[in-house]
Order: structure tokens, then sequence, then C-alpha cells
């Protein structure tokens, strides 16, 4: 089963050495991690996906909460309102000829992914969705062109409703 | 206005907190440190003879005070060397202060001389850690670290002090404390959930097969009068776990023994028959569970704890009450004057079946003329001393058969490493004991292989004048590694034998303490006696015993808590 885990903690040396140590100390794998101060800078947000399950997604959420660097962690789509999700990709595609790249920016348009860099070779993408409608992106691409480089920034979430994380 | 330098900080804070001995070792990183100590008249400082003895022996200064245990070593291999210490109070969850010198913050990640990254290696084994970056990090952080330490669960807290912010001629205002220590980030829960500890009391005064199960949480938040008040209240059967020992009378009508692998017969057999497992600050570790799949089947699971994340972590919790175990258990006693208590009448069923557990004797064992069994050890000291002793303990057979046949009475008697299961971790222990309990005897349990794992501290107590009563259970082996290759390992004896020991009674001596042989069994009391009567001496009483005795019972691994081996065949 898949988790997504937000987690406030203190933006401080080694706060997130201490919640990527507990994962590989605890034997729980990352899946993507994005981690960013918050609009207070004293604060940074921190999103995982990880697999396993319910109740190791409970044991990790405990095992966070126990670090001393964090004030809130929760698993966002246990909770009772569920969660959003959006994962951002920066994809590069070679595009020899006109053809591949009236076909290529074709599907930008289909899937509102936007050209964000073309030169004469090279057109570089940008697309955000969930995570199953970004590895439907880049699938969809590679039928399409060759992809040579993919970068994903990982999930990112925040709680539906009416909850918010706050310190 | 005090101006000071960073290592007149340390100091001082230290003596601010109400720190009397602190345990150490000196080196290059912290010269300053050092330096700035001998101007305190507050602190007195034990100079242990390795770092890890330093660390342990102050764990063993927590452990029998109940006050933070402090520890000053250098960067690199300082540091390093306390590392095994450090895991060994974060299982046992014992509030300790670590200070570690590093080298200068512009030397940090250089690989200078002495340097490692005492915060990263240690990470994963304390409840928190600082790295300071100027000398007023120092004051703030030793607070927090001090209040981490002891608050909550407890557990050890590392704060790791670059040379640079030590230096003498940087000099600041001291930073005066003012209020207690608040940390945004952390607020351990005290009180149980009310409607929790009602749900718990009701199904706790309804049942008829109930068990009390105490652990060192109990231990740790001083829940003694606690458990007590609510056994006899209820007539409850109470096991303990190894370092919940002392928390209730071991001598008591009501104790069934410890629980686990070596646990007794009928504390073992009572879990796993039990309605209600009424478990105070425990943590169900593998060593008390056995199969988890089998664990007490018919029992409804009570579980106090401090720590969240212990409950419903190996058994799931039917009632989980989240708190320290001595407020919650106020709460359940005010909670009981809600309900009309059975009579202890009720129960009796319940204990007619635990008298034919307890008829089995599994504690018996044969004495023999010629060959002293180290069971019989452990209880001509616990008649020697009236069980009143504080005990430390290494690890391995002696520590199960102290465990067994010392019987504790009282809370904070036993030291001993439970969770890591660290040789060589009694005898800088009872060093800290000594020292913390100038007037108590403090008595170490230790086995030929475990002793000489920190040897070396024979010096310190010469220098301290701690006059510790060692007992080797001297079996020429590995005597718990060898139980497993006798009984598991179709009798392959590999590398267990420890045929080439010192003469440990020469040893005493060249250290400068006393010694004492014992081979036979007629020799044992008056050896015993004559080591207790060296009042200002340490004596080390080596004490050759059998080499095959076999800790029994012991749980089938596999099985249920009830399977167990009883004896040898």
């Amino acid at each position: 089963m898949r988790h997504v885990i937000s987690i406030l903690i203190e933006n401080e040396a080694g706060a997130l050495s201490r919640v990527v140590g507990l994962f590989s100390q605890r034997g729980y794998n990352i899946d993507s991690l994005t981690v960013a101060p918050t609009d207070d800078p004293t604060l940074s947000r921190c999103t995982i996906l990880t697999t396993g399950e319910k109740d190791e997604a409970e044991q990790i959420t405990k095992q966070l909460h126990k670090l001393v660097c964090v004030f809130r962690v929760s698993a966002l789509f246990e909770e009772a309102e569920g969660g959003i999700e959006r994962e951002m990709v920066l994809v590069k595609v070679n595009t020899p000829n006109r053809n591949v790249r009236d076909e290529v920016k074709g599907l930008a348009d289909i899937f509102s992914a936007k050209i964000i860099d073309v030169n004469a070779e090279i057109f570089t993408l940008e697309y955000v969705g969930t995570s199953s409608e970004t590895d439907n992106f880049i699938q969809t691409l590679c039928k399409l062109a060759e992809v040579v480089e993919v970068v994903r920034s990982g999930v990112l979430g925040i709680a539906k409703g009416t909850h918010y994380m706050k310190p | 206005m005090t101006m000071m330098s960073g290592a007149q900080m340390v100091v001082r804070t230290l003596e601010d907190l109400g720190v009397d001995h602190l345990f150490g070792y000196p080196g290059g990183a912290v010269l300053d440190i050092y330096d700035a100590l001998l101007e305190s008249t507050k602190i007195k400082h034990i100079l242990g003879r390795h770092e890890q003895g330093v660390a342990h022996a102050a764990d063993g200064y927590a452990r029998s005070t109940g006050k933070v245990g402090v520890c000053l070593v250098t960067s690199g291999p300082g540091a390093t060397n306390t590392v095994t210490a450090i895991a060994t109070a974060y299982m046992d969850s014992i509030p300790m202060v670590i200070l570690t010198g590093q080298v200068g913050t512009p030397l940090i990640g250089s690989d200078a001389f002495q340097e490692v990254d005492t915060v990263g290696i240690t990470r994963p084994i304390v409840k928190h850690s600082y790295l300071c970056q100027c000398a007023l990090d120092i004051p703030k952080y030793i607070r927090q670290a001090f209040y981490l330490a002891s608050s909550g669960r407890p557990g050890p807290v590392v704060v790791d002090i670059p040379k640079d912010c030590v230096r003498p001629s940087l000099r600041f205002e001291y930073p005066e404390q003012e209020g207690p220590v608040r940390l945004r980030s952390y607020n351990p829960t005290k009180q149980g959930h009310r409607g929790q500890v009602k749900r718990a009391a009701k199904l706790l005064a309804d049942s008829l097969r109930p068990i009390m199960l105490v652990g060192g949480g109990a231990q740790l938040s001083g829940a003694i009068d606690e458990v007590r008040a609510i056994a006899h209240r209820f007539n409850l059967p109470v096991t303990s776990t190894l370092m919940g020992l002392g928390v209730y009378p071991s001598t008591d009508k009501q104790f069934l023994g410890m629980l686990g692998m070596h646990g007794t017969y009928e504390a073992n057999n009572a879990m796993d028959k039990a309605d209600v497992v009424f478990a105070v600050g425990c943590r169900f570790d593998d060593r008390v569970t056995n199969n988890l799949s089998k664990f007490c089947p018919a029992a409804k699971i009570i579980h106090i704890d401090i720590d969240p994340a212990s409950i419903s972590k190996t058994v799931t919790a039917d009632i989980p009450i989240v708190g320290d175990a001595k407020t919650v258990l106020n709460q359940f006693i005010e909670a009981f004057d809600e309900f009309d208590l059975h009579e202890n009448e009720a129960l009796k069923t319940w204990w007619a079946e635990i008298a034919k557990w307890r008829h089995i004797d599994c504690l018996n064992y044969a004495k023999n003329d010629t060959l002293i069994q180290p069971q019989e050890i452990i209880e001509a000291v616990y008649k020697a001393t009236n069980g009143k002793a504080i005990i430390a303990t290494d690890v391995g057979q002696h520590q199960m058969f102290t465990a067994l046949y010392y019987k504790f009475d009282e809370p904070r008697k036993l030291l001993t490493s439970g969770g890591l299961g660290t040789m060589g971790y009694g005898f800088p222990a009872a060093i800290g004991a000594a020292v913390g309990n100038p007037d108590s005897t403090v008595c170490l349990f230790t086995g030929d292989g475990s002793f000489q794992m920190n040897i070396q501290e024979l010096s310190t107590c010469l220098e301290y004048d701690l006059p510790i009563k060692i007992f080797i259970l001297d079996n020429s082996t590995l005597g718990m590694v060898r139980q497993w290759q006798r009984m598991f390992y179709k009798g392959h004896i590999s590398s267990t034998n420890l045929n080439y020991n010192p003469d440990f009674v020469a040893l005493a001596k060249a250290y400068g303490h006393e010694g004492i042989k014992v081979t036979s069994p007629k020799d044992l009391d008056g050896a015993i006696e004559k080591a207790l009567a060296m009042k200002d001496k340490l004596v080390i009483v080596d004490i050759a015993c059998n080499t095959d005795a076999k800790v029994l019972p012991m749980q089938q691994g596999g099985g249920s808590m009830s399977d167990m081996f009883l004896s040898e065949d």
C-alpha cells in the first residue's frame, strides 16, 4: 500500500537527516522525498512517499513524531477528508525532425504540459499532475519520441478540506 | 554580568543543573574544558580508563540514583568509544548526557586529526543530539539536553562541542537560565486518556485471570507505590521484565518472578492463560513475548507507555494508554473508587491454578559437594547482603541467574544491560553506582568473559576508593553462547572456551585490590563473608563454577509463552 506522509520539521541543520535516517534504520523505504522551507522560514515541510502495510505506516508516523525536531506528522490519505497530491516532471525529448516536433507539441497540448525550452534537436517539457498521471504522461511521450532525460520532483501533498498543518 | 569562555560555560551550566559527578576522559579537543573544570568546587570529576567505561559509569550512576548521568570525552576515538554505551542507554531508556569534544568548526568536514561525525554516528542511538556552533550554544544546548534526557521516555542526548567554541580567549556574557526549558516541537504526554483509563479499570475489575506485567518504564517513572497499591488491592499476580525487577517486591507472595525467555514457569504460564494483561511501562520485546502469533491468546492487553511508538509495535493493545506510568496509575487508583471491587475471593480459582505451576518449583537445581553451581553463588550473595545491595551484572548466564535468584525487593537495585545485552557493561556501571551511592554495598556479578571487556577500570576503583565486591562466576567459557551451542548447534563448541584467562586474584593484587579464589562449595559462604567484611576494599572473588550449568527454565523458540524447557533432559 502506498502512503503519502506529510511532516512539519524544524528548519535546522541535521533535521532532514534524522527523518531520512529513521527510514533506513527501521527498514522502511522512501519512494520519493520533497522538502523545502514553509512561509515560516524556521519550519520545513517534507512529503515522503512510502509503501508498506497499514500498521507499518502507523509505526512510521509514530516513530517520526518521536523525533524531537518533528512538529506534526500525518499520513495524508488516511485522514478523514483525504489528501491532494501533485508531482512535477521535467522531460527532455529528442526532436530530430518536424514530424516528431509536431507530435510532441500535440501531446503537450492534450496533457496541458508546457514546452519550456526549445532548440533544434531537443524539447524540454514540464508537466504537473498526480503520480499516476505523471507516469502516464511519461509513458505516452516515450511512445512518440526518444526521451533522453526525466526529472521528477517527488510527490507534494496537502490535506483536503478544512484540515491544515500548523505547528 | 558574568563574562566567561565557552569552556567555563560548560562547567557553569553543569553546576547550575546540579551535576556533582562528571565521568570523563580528557583529550585534545576538550583540553580547555578540563582546564576550566579545575576551578570547579562543585563538580567531582571521575577519570575512567577507557571512554566506554566512562560512559557506562554515567549510565550506572543514572540507573542507581535516578539522576541524569553525565560524561565528557574528547573528539574522534573518544566519542566513538562511547558508542556502545550510548546504545546501551538508548535501548534501556536511561537519562544520560554525553558531552563530546569536536575539532574546531573551520576544520569540520576536512578529515582533521581526531575528527569524526559524532552527531552522525550516534544519530540512530540517541534521543536527540546537538552540534554547538558558538560558545553561547553551549548553555542552551546542555540545558535542553538535560531536559530531553530526563523527560518523557528518557534517553541519551549527545552535545558535540567544537574546540573553537570553548576557546579561553573568547569571552561572552553567561546567559542565566530563565524559567524551565521549553521546546516547541517536544511535548510528551503525561496524563492518560480518562476514558481509556476508565475502560481499562473496568476490564481489570471484571477479569478473572488477570496478570500485571511491570517493565522498565515503571522503574524509570518511580511508579513503585502505585504498582504495589494496585496489585494488593486487586490481589493481582505480578510478573516483571528484566528491567522492571524491584518495582514489585520479589519476595512478595503475589510475585510470580520474571517472565520471558528465561522467565519462571508460573509467570509464563500465567501470561499464557491470562484473560487480561495489565502492562505497565514495557515494550513487549522479543525476549519477552516468544512467538508473537502465539502470545497470550486469551488475553485482552491493557498497555500503558509514555512512548506511543511502543504501543502496538509488536503486541497489539486492546486498550492503549499513552502516559507516564506513575501519573496514569494514580488515575487508575482514582478510577477504581467508582467500582465495586470484586472480593479477593473472585481470583481464588486463578490463584489455585498458579499454585499448581508454582509447585513445579522451576528454579530448583541440584547442588553437589565438589562443584559449585552458579545459582548457589547468587543465592549465597543474596543471603549475605540481606538482599539490600545494589547489583550490577554483565551479560550472559550469570545475568539471568542474577535475575532469577537474587530477589530484588526495591527499585533501582539492579543495573543490567537489558535491551542491548552489552558484555562489559557491569563493572563500569557498578563504578557509577558506587560513586552515586557511597553508603550502599555495590556488588558486581560478572563472568570470566564479560569482566575482561572493561577490566581496565580496576585502576579507577583504586583512585576513587570504590569498594565494589566483584563476584566472577568463572566457568572458563562464554556460558550462554556455549549453552546455545550445546542445545541448538549439536554440541559444537566453537570459540567459546576461555582457556587463557588471567589469574584474577593476582590481577586484583596487581591493581592494588584484594582477591579470593574459591573452588569448593564448602568455602563459598566464608569467602563471600570475608569479601563483604572488607568494607573499604575492592575484592574480586573468583569462583570456579560448573561449566555445563544451563540457565533454565527456557522458552522453546517459536513457541508460546508456556512452551518451555524445564530441565536438562
